[in-house]
């Protein structure tokens, strides 16, 4: 996809452990367009958080990048450390997964946004602060100015992430990572940060990743989403394209898996039984088809491409897909 | 706040009094009647019999103790039978010593371990972490009487930069006064940055691994600030601790620093107190040193609050 404003290509990670090589991102092709939101989903293990980690070259020290990662034209795999630097909290933004943990304990909520305002932009103290205030507030935030003066531990989970957020809107970013966003918080919340995120995505037209297991959050949130399984992407399309049609028996599985209100009181969730192969020891077909219903024939002996299906949109890794009209 | 001053303060009642208890207890235990050490050659039984019963010597221990403890919360600790010294006389004359030395040792140790352990911590693993780890553990088995003797060869024999042994007041002569203190406190301070060093830089690693680190990274600050803000803040918690444990018990002087050294500190008055069985010295400076310690670790606790807002506000 040229003109994207992020295109990751041909990306691989790499960790050495005790028991041999884990491969957490196996050859993944993904781009984002300006403006454009992409959801990535996959359950826990699956690489999802590595390959955000990959973008932000962020990735654990022994950890080895291969491929490109191309922002703005620019490959961040080869940036000097200075120059990604300047980037990072400037165009490139991220809201981790856990908000007790992303913030700072022992610095107050106003540092924590006022540093990230001064190392970018050209603002003196009270106007950096100034700023922090009316982000605060754009985030939904009760009485800003108090906050400023407050630490992490005095706000609850949902407004700390709210704080996570101000911080990663605080330069206008081109592209906001977020990194299963909701996950750490109650369940009340987790639509509130969602909806906080896609306005705001809208009001300043950035781009956005949403990393999440839950194919609920990306539904109706994302312009594209890729599905992740065993460090591949196994299958991508526009959303809508997605939820009318998926093709991957795992993409229907993950989403079966998902509790909905219309069935009986205590119906068993379809859960995927087995569980993701183990990452330091590869299997030679496709890595779903252990727990795959419709596996057969050359799924064990042979990895499936992610290539494109009816249109050049809808992408997808599997030798026996749904068919048309079938499925979920 | 205040409220949390208060309670800290009220948990400082029960520990000094158990301390005091102590401090009689094992005083009354060492060998030796106070009387016979007293009246020494003219002994006799009567003249014992009789001393006995004018300090109190016969009473039960219980009694006594509540004696002592009744003239101390009227700031009585007592006299030296050998000097007529009040305790209060000798340890304030003796503390300025002690309290210098134990300044410019815990000085000397910060300036040495906390730059180190900084740099460690930042490049941990590389060659100069392992080489800088390594001599920490092979300074903290060398004993300072040893490390005294090398560095009083070294600069007093050998250069011949300072003096060996003596003191003199800092009011009186501040340079004369350094140029005495810069070997003892230099000897205590190589004794300390390894203990400082070790803890911090394990700190400072772990807290590198945290979240909030890799968010700074994120938010694109400068490895400066990320290094010195981020991880250095929350990491101190332990290097206040240790620090505050080596300045309690330095307040107790330094006895083998002091005495090789000839500096007249609360190290070397313990040491004379003991020699010469000089028992109403020796218990009332061990409870104003085990006092001082106590007051030392409150100082901490309220150092803890100021550097962790999550005790302040009574989370942890």
């Amino acid at each position: 996809m040229s003109g994207a404003l992020l295109s990751v290509e041909d990306a691989v990670v790499d960790l050495p452990t005790p028991r041999g090589n884990l491969r957490a991102v196996d050859h993944i092709d993904l781009a984002v367009g300006a403006g454009r939101t992409l959801g990535i989903v996959g359950e826990s293990g699956c690489g999802k958080t590595m390959l955000s980690r990959a973008v932000l070259q962020l990735l654990p020290k022994k950890a080895k990048l291969s491929g490109r990662v191309m922002f703005n034209g620019q490959d961040l795999t080869t940036l000097s450390a200075e120059k990604l630097r300047k980037l990072r909290g400037r165009s490139l933004a991220v809201v981790f997964q856990d908000p007790m943990t992303s913030l700072n304990p022992v610095l107050t909520i106003g540092t924590q946004l006022i540093e990230t305002i001064q190392e970018h932009l050209e603002l003196d103290l009270a106007q950096a602060r100034q700023r922090s205030i009316e982000l605060l507030a754009a985030v939904g935030i009760p009485a800003p100015e108090q906050r400023l003066a407050q630490y992490p531990h005095q706000l609850s989970g949902g407004m700390r992430q709210r704080v996570a957020i101000a911080i990663a809107l605080s330069c206008e970013p081109q592209l906001l990572i977020a990194d299963e966003p909701t996950t750490a918080l109650d369940v009340t919340i987790q639509a509130q940060i969602l909806d906080l995120l896609a306005r705001e995505q809208q009001r300043r037209h950035m781009a956005m990743i949403i990393i999440t297991h839950d194919l609920g959050v990306v539904a109706g949130r994302t312009d594209e989403v890729a599905v992740m399984y065993a460090g591949r992407v196994v299958e991508r399309a526009p959303t809508p394209a997605l939820f009318k049609q998926m093709r991957m028996p795992y993409t229907e599985a993950l989403l079966a898996a998902l509790p909905k209100l219309d069935v009986a009181p205590h119906t068993p969730l379809p859960a995927i039984s087995g569980r993701p192969p183990d990452p330091t020891r590869p299997l030679k077909g496709c890595s779903f088809s252990p727990r795959c219903r419709y596996s057969a024939g050359r799924c064990t002996t042979e990895k499936p491409r992610l290539s494109p299906a009816e249109t050049q949109e809808h992408l997808y890794a599997c030798f026996h897909p749904i068919a048309a009209g079938a499925g979920a | 706040m205040l409220f949390f001053v208060v309670r800290r303060l009220l948990y400082l009642v029960p520990v000094l009094i158990a301390v005091s208890v102590l401090t009689f207890v094992i005083a009354s235990l060492l060998p030796g009647d106070l009387a016979y050490v007293i009246l020494g050659d003219q002994a006799t039984p009567e003249n014992v019999a009789a001393l006995r019963h004018d300090m109190g010597l016969d009473q039960p221990i219980w009694l006594r103790y509540l004696g002592w403890l009744w003239h101390i919360l009227q700031g009585d600790f007592g006299r030296s039978f050998r000097t007529g010294q009040t305790v209060l006389q000798a340890v304030s004359e003796r503390i300025p010593v002690s309290f210098e030395l134990m300044i410019l040792a815990e000085l000397i140790g910060l300036a040495i371990g906390v730059p180190l352990a900084i740099a460690c911590a930042a490049k941990a693993g590389s060659a100069f972490d392992r080489l800088m780890t390594g001599s920490a553990f092979g300074m903290l088995s060398v004993p300072t009487f040893l490390s005294a003797i090398l560095l009083i060869y070294l600069f007093a024999v050998e250069l011949r930069l300072l003096p060996a042994t003596g003191y003199v007041p800092f009011t009186e002569d501040p340079v004369a006064n350094l140029r005495f203190m810069v070997l003892p406190a230099l000897t205590l301070g190589l004794a300390e940055w390894p203990g400082i060093m070790r803890v911090l830089r394990s700190d400072m690693i772990a807290a590198l691994q945290e979240d909030y680190i890799a968010l700074a990274k994120a938010k694109g600050l400068k490895p400066s600030r990320i290094l010195f803000v981020h991880a250095l803040k929350p990491s101190s918690l332990t290097l206040v601790t240790i620090t505050g444990i080596n300045i309690g018990r330095l307040i107790g002087g330094a006895v083998i620093v002091e005495t090789i050294f000839a500096l007249p500190g609360i190290g070397r008055l313990l040491v004379g107190a003991i020699l010469t069985r000089d028992l109403i010295i020796l218990q009332g400076v061990v409870l104003l040193v085990a006092a001082g310690f106590v007051i030392m670790n409150f100082i901490v606790d309220m150092l803890y609050a100021v550097l962790d807002p999550r005790i302040r506000h009574g989370h942890a």
